[in-house]
């Protein structure tokens, strides 16, 4: 079990092995399809961005709406592949995690290796469990995409897995062949 | 002719629901738990337990299972001897979808113009509405909400009649190994044989309705099912895809005549948050 506190530092990621079970700690930022148009439509005309990208960690994630007395509604990841084509960017400009489920395309995976960044996955299906490790939770930018607005959101002991470290290694190939009954 | 006031079917709609998304249907936990027991894979094993204690959390502090609250497939079945009173059918089931969006805290997925602005239309309507006509005056309504990760990953093909069973096995056990951990596996499956393309499509969605545990009245149908789950649970993908013996919970089948010359097969994927309810006036 690992213990990893944000932003993330480069050095340290290497030690990082597909399959380990990590709790994440800090502050991260939400962003799913729409945000992501956005952020990268910024970088691209040299907009500001929504936060610091340098060592930031993204969670791609559309919560419920807070019920009263709770920080935030129930918050699982969503498909991450729907993210792959904004995600090479992303880790060229300092993006140095991920959170999400589901496979990654060859081009991220070369982009994790390349620029030294970790995708983990979270539990898809298990919001409820999860939104416990969510301990507040802000709308920071794009307000007007609702669900997709990108929230800031501390995290304590958030529970996830390396799927794809930065030497190139896939948890779901070796899980998925384990298993296989030819 | 009997009348139903439209206030009856906006609330009923809201709740069922606020209902389905919270509380998670004990078949899908009676079939999670026992694949719990022939789980091999430990991370498998712990997926499946992080999965239903979820939903206990979820039970106990009204929390969506998902976040995913779902697109809202309604297929109603009204007597053609009934009236609806201050507005339309699909009026009514859109304003209990909105009602229950809003009053549940349920997240709003739903945009408009599919292709260009893609806006939020803020309620999560409008639902995906299917009514038949049927004889006498009652009113059903199956209700479900439907996670857009199993949805996207849900697919049609039109198999030559030569291709026959062993066709259609291999096209599930294709679509699911594709789809791998998209959908958020353990999988219900919902197979639409028959009919044309839309039918089938339709007949898949239909088909997801069944609990996980449910067989075919036909006993050929029947046998079809459990040897399609087994080829389905021998692909080694497993909870979240991350490899095991649980793929899918369960296989369920709907067929319809069709052309001599066509075999149309869809295959709809459902999340382990398989989330359907029924209301009946």
């Amino acid at each position: 079990m690992v213990e990893l506190t944000t932003p993330l530092a480069s050095e340290g990621l290497e030690k990082l092995k597909t399959g380990d079970k990590v709790f994440l700690s800090g502050v991260i930022y939400t962003a799913r399809d729409a945000a992501h148009r956005r952020i990268i439509q910024a970088i691209e005309e040299k907009k500001p961005l929504p936060f610091p990208l340098g060592g930031s960690v993204i969670f791609y994630v559309g919560p419920t709406p807070a019920p009263p007395g709770k920080p935030i509604g129930s918050a699982g990841p969503t498909t991450s592949g729907r993210m792959d084509p904004y995600t090479p960017i992303l880790l060229q400009k300092g993006v140095k995690g991920f959170i999400g489920k589901g496979k990654r395309s060859m081009e991220v995976r070369e982009a994790l290796k390349r620029f030294g960044g970790i995708y983990f996955v979270a539990t898809g299906g298990a919001g409820a469990l999860l939104s416990h490790c969510i301990k507040t939770s802000e709308v920071i930018a794009y307000e007007d995409l609702g669900p997709e607005a990108v929230h800031r959101l501390e995290v304590e002991r958030f529970p996830v897995l390396v799927a794809n470290d930065i030497h190139g290694n896939d948890i779901f190939e070796k899980g998925i062949e384990k298993y296989r009954i030819p | 002719m009997r009348e139903i006031d439209s206030k009856r079917i906006i609330d009923a709609v809201a709740e069922k629901l606020i209902e389905i998304n919270v509380n998670l249907d004990s078949s899908i936990c009676n079939a999670l738990k026992s694949s719990l027991e022939k789980e091999e894979s430990p991370l498998g094993e712990d997926l499946l337990k992080q999965i239903l204690e979820n939903s206990e959390i979820a039970a106990k502090e009204k929390l969506p299972i998902c976040q995913d609250t779902g697109v809202v497939v309604v297929f109603v079945e009204a007597g053609e001897d009934l009236r609806i009173k201050g507005m339309d059918l699909k009026e009514a089931i859109n304003a209990g979808v909105a009602k229950g969006y809003e009053e549940g805290y349920l997240r709003k997925s739903m945009v408009s113009d599919p292709i260009f602005k893609r806006i939020n239309t803020g309620d999560n309507t409008p639902a995906i509405i299917h009514i038949d006509l049927v004889q006498g005056e009652k009113l059903k309504i199956e209700i479900a909400a439907k996670g857009g990760g199993s949805e996207n990953m849900s697919q049609l093909k039109m198999l030559k009649p030569a291709d026959g069973p062993q066709g259609i096995i291999d096209f599930i056990c294709q679509v699911v190994k594709e789809a791998g951990p998209n959908p958020c596996p353990p999988l219900v499956i919902g197979v639409g044989i028959g009919g044309t393309m839309e039918k089938a499509a339709l007949l898949s969605k239909k088909a997801l309705f069944f609990p996980p545990d449910y067989r075919n009245t036909d006993p050929e149908l029947a046998r079809f099912e459990e040897q399609i789950l087994s080829e389905v649970n021998k692909l080694g993908v497993g909870p979240l895809g991350l490899g095991g013996r649980t793929t899918a919970l369960g296989v369920n089948i709907l067929t319809y005549p069709c052309h001599i010359a066509s075999l149309p097969v869809a295959v709809n994927l459902n999340c382990h948050a398989a989330r359907h309810g029924h209301i009946e006036f």
